[in-house]
């Protein structure tokens, strides 16, 4: 449910790195907790994320949450077929349903982030 | 009891939506035609400026009984006051009594024109000064307008009032205060009012956490909303210190006044140090909700608050004549003409009816209609605060989750199969799977007790057949909806070319 | 007790069945000083009979322009309404039903509501329609609030021949500097384009108009939807839904935004109150839009069924982030709207809407062949329209109401008097605004051609 090689934050979004750049989605928890996802509103490609600020707002029927970015950088992709078929964040939390591609700005501040077992035992004791 | 019901789907969904109005009748069909032209035809094309419409609007084209049967067909889908128990909490969904449809009807009334000279009007504005008196009187609040067509629309004149009212004295505050339990129009209004919303925790009792309360008051704070009784249905024991010290900081005390049918006659927001209160006609003063509207939310406020409401008012002269009369300090219009008269209507009828006494009744069996059936369901839910309630109270289904795997909608639809319309589900959102319950004083005793025996057969289905509950209801002229796919891909309107 | 069925004996038994002696000790937890002590000063109840009694009095003590030979609009007109319409809002299972929260039990108000945004779409030629605001000047207000959402901008450039009280509500929801106002010349595409260079193009959120505005008067909409937009503005326009029948929709002059207020259609003009406003927008902006929305979906059986949703954008659910406070809307009043849209139909619609505009030209041509008024403007017009009087307009109307006659309204009288236009004719004391619908009839057009002649 969490893969060993992604990163994890506290606001249940994932991280996966390939080289300077950062592929975020939310967590399979996250899905769970928000039921049907009906709508993603994600920002456009070039804008910048900050880490620990909104970077979008996922929603469900009767549920909005927002997305927070963990890293710093630069958005250059973003998952436009969220818009058509937002359930694939349901269905597919770590691949089809990724959100946006940082560049990241400082690598290093990934360590910060917690492994897909410290992200496990908090959500355990979060539900 | 529960044997009785259907657990299966019926056979054929006869009872569920049929087709669109635009999807009978005959092109030529027609229900009403205007009159035959007595003045020369003119040129549209011509007089409009070349703005005259090429496209026919696509309209339904239906003869007059098509019209009754196919809006028949949807009365028959809906469950209104008059199906059954509605006791959905803090909508106090009493019961409309029927000769205050007939008054808001009477010619005299129904066809004033907002315009019309006052000389003309006299009747209108006095049955309009007689109900701002009443509502001034029930609230213990002399200034009112009965200009809000909603509570949120109460809500935000009235924070536009203390807006003017601080800027007046020079105060520019940023801040409303408003504890966890509240109604989502209170943060919305204070984001339109150009405030900031504050949220204030509540205590263990379900009441405002006084110690977060004073913490967070200070000389930017603007106001604090509060609901009293709160969603909760409990009676704010500290309302006397908290407006104090409210005051103490120069701000001021706003009171939503949904929960107002729980105390008539008893207390008043305003005797209690509130500065303004909006009151839901559509609740309190048994106008008809109309499946969502309209309402009227007037707004009582202080003496001191009383030159900033929206004009003009209706008054009554020294000489006799009712007039209008615009306040000193007013912040102008808060909607067009004066009001939902046809709401003011039905509310005057109806406190003309109660009168003093009557509504104090109205109050009384509203609270105890409550507490009683808080008692009959203690054992079957657990109480997410066990306190005396006012006119209607919070049952959490925690226990029923925890235990069966059935959800609070779960047991609301459940309610659907015995002929109940559902309480009020996951609100206040401070209550886990919160099921909020308000009777109003308009139910009989064997409606309560069938209503109590209604809940309590779930609870005990809830363990026995988990699945029976979970997938309720079977008896409605739809099931389940599936409303992810409704957010998903909106289907909005009717596309001929779909 | 009326309307409480609970017996003397039975609230006895409900005490003890609560464990408390009476019903005072329910209230405990009202601290003393908040307590009335005393019954309230609002008089006895009165029984049905006297009830009636006291309110036919009041009623009858008011001369509603219904019966009179009246030519006053300003936003209230005095159309026919259908028999059907009133039996049809007077069902009970429509009238006394929440909003629709629970659609197993509540598909025929979800159905009429779907059906209700359907019509004012076709009317409108917009993609989206709401379920309804309160009237058409708060749904005016809500159009700039969410233009700016929209925009990310905060000015809005509202004409100045839009209906006076509208733009008193306007600044009053604006009040709070969440949006700023300014209100100008916005009558033709050249003096938007000025206005919205005037104010900062990068600024501008909206160009609001009115078509027809206060006056009556219609412009040309493409050109002001171009100044709009080149400056990357929305087009906001508010509209007469009735006329709408025969004007072509503000949708194709570009507008991206379209309200109004929907008293023409079906409902009493009821002292100005309850009607509803509409709402309605491309669909770009679907997610910015205040207030309700019914959609389409299936039911667990794969059968047709409606239910609210995009719900995430209102305040039950966002709360302080909401699209709009609006919680009740005008719901029985789009229903009446819906079964007057369905009784008339397509042709009797624009039937009615061009009785009006002939009787309307009539009139107006008769008026000023008396002499006693002056054109207050030549643009062209529908069913509304502004003269100057030439004389005392009080006194005027006043002699017309001896006669049985509500002779418009006078322009000056409407609103706050805040914002007058900048078009002198226009913003005169003298100036008198007109409608005529198709209730009224040759013989009254022509007594009241009469009457001015006579004086």
């Amino acid at each position: 449910m969490y893969p060993s090689d992604l990163k994890y934050d506290k606001e249940h979004e994932w991280v996966r790195v390939d080289g300077d750049i950062a592929v975020i989605g939310i967590t399979h928890f996250a899905q769970d907790q928000l039921g049907e996802v009906v709508y993603v509103d994600l920002p456009s490609e070039g804008d910048s994320v900050v880490a620990g600020e909104t970077f979008g707002e996922i929603e469900s029927v009767k549920s909005v949450s927002e997305l927070y970015s963990p890293v710093n950088g630069e958005i250059v992709k973003v998952n436009d077929a969220l818009g058509d078929a937002p359930e694939t964040v349901n269905e597919d939390p770590y691949g089809e349903g990724w959100m946006i591609e940082v560049k990241l700005a400082d690598a290093a501040e990934l360590d910060a982030m917690l492994s897909a077992e410290e992200y496990e035992a908090f959500v355990t004791e979060e539900a | 009891m529960t044997e009785k019901l259907a657990h299966t789907p019926p056979a054929a969904p006869a009872r569920g939506p049929r087709g669109l109005i635009f999807e009978i009748g005959a092109p030529e069909s027609r229900c009403v035609e205007p009159p035959a032209l007595d003045v020369p035809e003119v040129d549209l094309d011509e007089v409009l400026g070349g703005a005259a419409r090429v496209e026919p609007p696509v309209l339904p084209h239906v003869t007059e009984v098509e019209i009754a049967r196919h809006y028949s067909h949807l009365a028959s889908m809906n469950f209104g006051v008059d199906s059954g128990s509605y006791p959905l909490g803090s909508c106090t969904m009493k019961y409309n009594p029927r000769v205050n449809e007939d008054a808001c009807r009477m010619a005299g009334f129904s066809g004033l024109h907002p315009a019309q000279p006052v000389e003309t009007v006299q009747g209108a504005l006095e049955l309009m000064v007689g109900l701002a008196e009443a509502l001034a009187e029930v609230s213990g609040l002399p200034g009112v307008t009965l200009q809000p067509a909603a509570g949120a629309h109460g809500e935000l004149t009235a924070l536009m009032a203390f807006r003017a009212y601080h800027a007046d004295r020079g105060d520019v505050r940023k801040r409303v205060l408003i504890p966890d339990s509240a109604h989502g129009t209170n943060p919305a209004t204070v984001t339109m009012c150009g405030y900031e919303t504050v949220t204030i925790p509540s205590d263990a009792t379900g009441g405002v956490d006084m110690a977060a309360l004073h913490a967070a008051l200070d000389t930017d704070v603007a106001a604090v909303m509060l609901t009293n009784p709160n969603t909760l249905g409990l009676f704010e024991r500290n309302i006397i210190e908290i407006t104090r010290a409210v005051h103490d900081v120069g701000a001021l005390a706003y009171c939503d006044g949904a929960n107002l049918n729980a105390i008539m006659g008893v207390t008043r927001p305003g005797d209690a140090g509130f500065d303004a209160l909006h009151i839901n006609l559509h609740k309190t003063f048994s106008t008809p909700h109309g499946g969502g509207g309209p309402g009227a939310g007037p707004v009582c406020v202080t003496e001191e608050l009383a030159p900033y409401l929206p004009g003009p008012l209706p008054v009554l002269r020294p000489d006799g004549v009712y007039d209008w009369q615009v306040p000193a300090r007013s912040i102008g219009r808060i909607r067009a003409g004066y009001g939902n008269f046809g709401v003011l209507v039905r509310a005057y009828a109806y406190v003309r009816a109660l009168g003093a006494e009557g509504l104090a009744e109205a109050s009384e069996q509203a609270v105890l209609s409550a507490n009683y059936l808080k008692e009959r369901l203690r054992g079957a839910f657990e109480l997410a605060y066990d306190r005396t309630c006012m006119h209607e109270f919070v049952l959490s289904g925690s226990r029923q989750k925890r235990e069966h795997g059935v959800r609070t909608l779960d047991i609301a639809k459940r309610l659907l199969d015995h002929g109940f319309h559902p309480p009020t589900v996951y609100f206040p959102l401070i209550v886990e799977e919160a099921l909020m319950i308000e009777p109003t004083e308009t139910e009989s005793l064997a409606e309560l007790d069938r209503f109590a025996d209604a809940l309590i057969a779930i609870a005990e289905e809830a363990a026995a057949d988990p699945d029976a509950v979970r997938s309720a209801p079977f008896t409605t002229p739809v099931r389940r909806v599936d409303e992810a796919r409704a957010a998903r891909t909106p289907d909005l309107r009717y596309d001929p070319a779909r | 007790m009326r309307h409480i069925p609970v017996t003397c004996e039975q609230r006895e038994a409900m005490l003890r069945a609560i464990g408390v002696s009476s019903v005072e000790d329910l209230f405990d937890d009202i601290p003393t000083p908040a307590r009335l002590g005393r019954p309230l000063e609002l008089g006895p109840g009165m029984g049905e009979m006297d009830l009636v009694a006291h309110l036919r009095g009041l009623a009858d003590a008011n001369e509603p322009a219904a019966g009179l030979v009246s030519f006053a609009g300003a936003g209230c007109y005095d159309h026919y309404v259908p028999s059907i319409v009133d039996h049809v809002i007077r069902r009970p299972e429509f009238f006394t039903a929440y909003t629709p929260y629970q659609p197993e039990v509540s598909q025929g108000t979800l159905q009429a509501i779907y059906e209700f945004q359907s019509m004012i779409c076709a009317l409108t030629g917009m993609d989206v329609a709401n379920a309804s605001m309160y009237d058409g000047a708060t749904a005016f207000a809500e159009a700039a609030f969410m233009a700016a959402r929209v925009t990310r901008r905060d000015l809005v450039l509202v004409s100045d021949r839009v209906h006076p009280e509208w733009l008193d509500v306007l600044d009053t929801y604006a009040a709070a500097g969440t949006v700023r106002v300014r209100v100008a010349d916005l009558s033709d595409g050249a003096s938007a384009a000025e206005a919205v260079r005037a104010a900062g193009a990068g600024d501008v959120a909206a160009v609001m108009v009115a078509n027809p505005d206060f006056f009556g008067a219609l412009s040309e909409l493409g050109p002001l939807a171009e100044a709009a937009h080149a400056a990357g503005a929305l087009f906001v326009v508010a509209s007469n839904p009735l006329l709408l029948s025969v004007l072509e929709p503000p949708a194709s002059a570009g507008a991206d935004i379209v309200v109004g207020d929907g008293q023409p259609l079906g409902n009493a003009m009821s002292f100005g109150g309850p009607a509803f406003g509409f709402f309605s927008c491309i669909q770009k902006h679907v997610r910015q839009l205040p207030g309700r929305l019914v959609g389409r979906t299936v039911d667990v059986d794969g059968n047709d069924a409606f239910v609210l949703t995009l719900s995430t954008r209102e305040q039950h659910i966002r709360r302080e982030k909401a699209t709009s406070n609006i919680c009740s809307n005008q719901a029985l009043c789009a229903l009446a709207a819906s079964v007057y849209l369905a009784a008339v139909g397509r042709e009797g619609l624009a039937g009615t809407a061009r009785a009006s505009i002939a009787k309307a030209h009539y009139l107006r041509d008769r008026l000023l062949a008396t002499g006693r008024f002056t054109p207050a403007s030549d643009a062209p017009f529908a069913h509304e329209f502004a003269l100057r009087f030439q004389g005392d307009v009080a006194a005027f109307q006043a002699a017309m109401l001896e006669r049985g006659i509500l002779a418009g309204v006078r322009a000056a009288a409407v609103g706050s008097g805040r914002h007058r236009p900048a078009e002198p004719a226009l913003a005169a004391d003298d100036v008198v605004v007109l409608a005529v619908t198709e209730r009224r009839t040759r013989a009254e057009l022509d007594l009241f051609v009469a009457e001015v002649a006579s004086l």
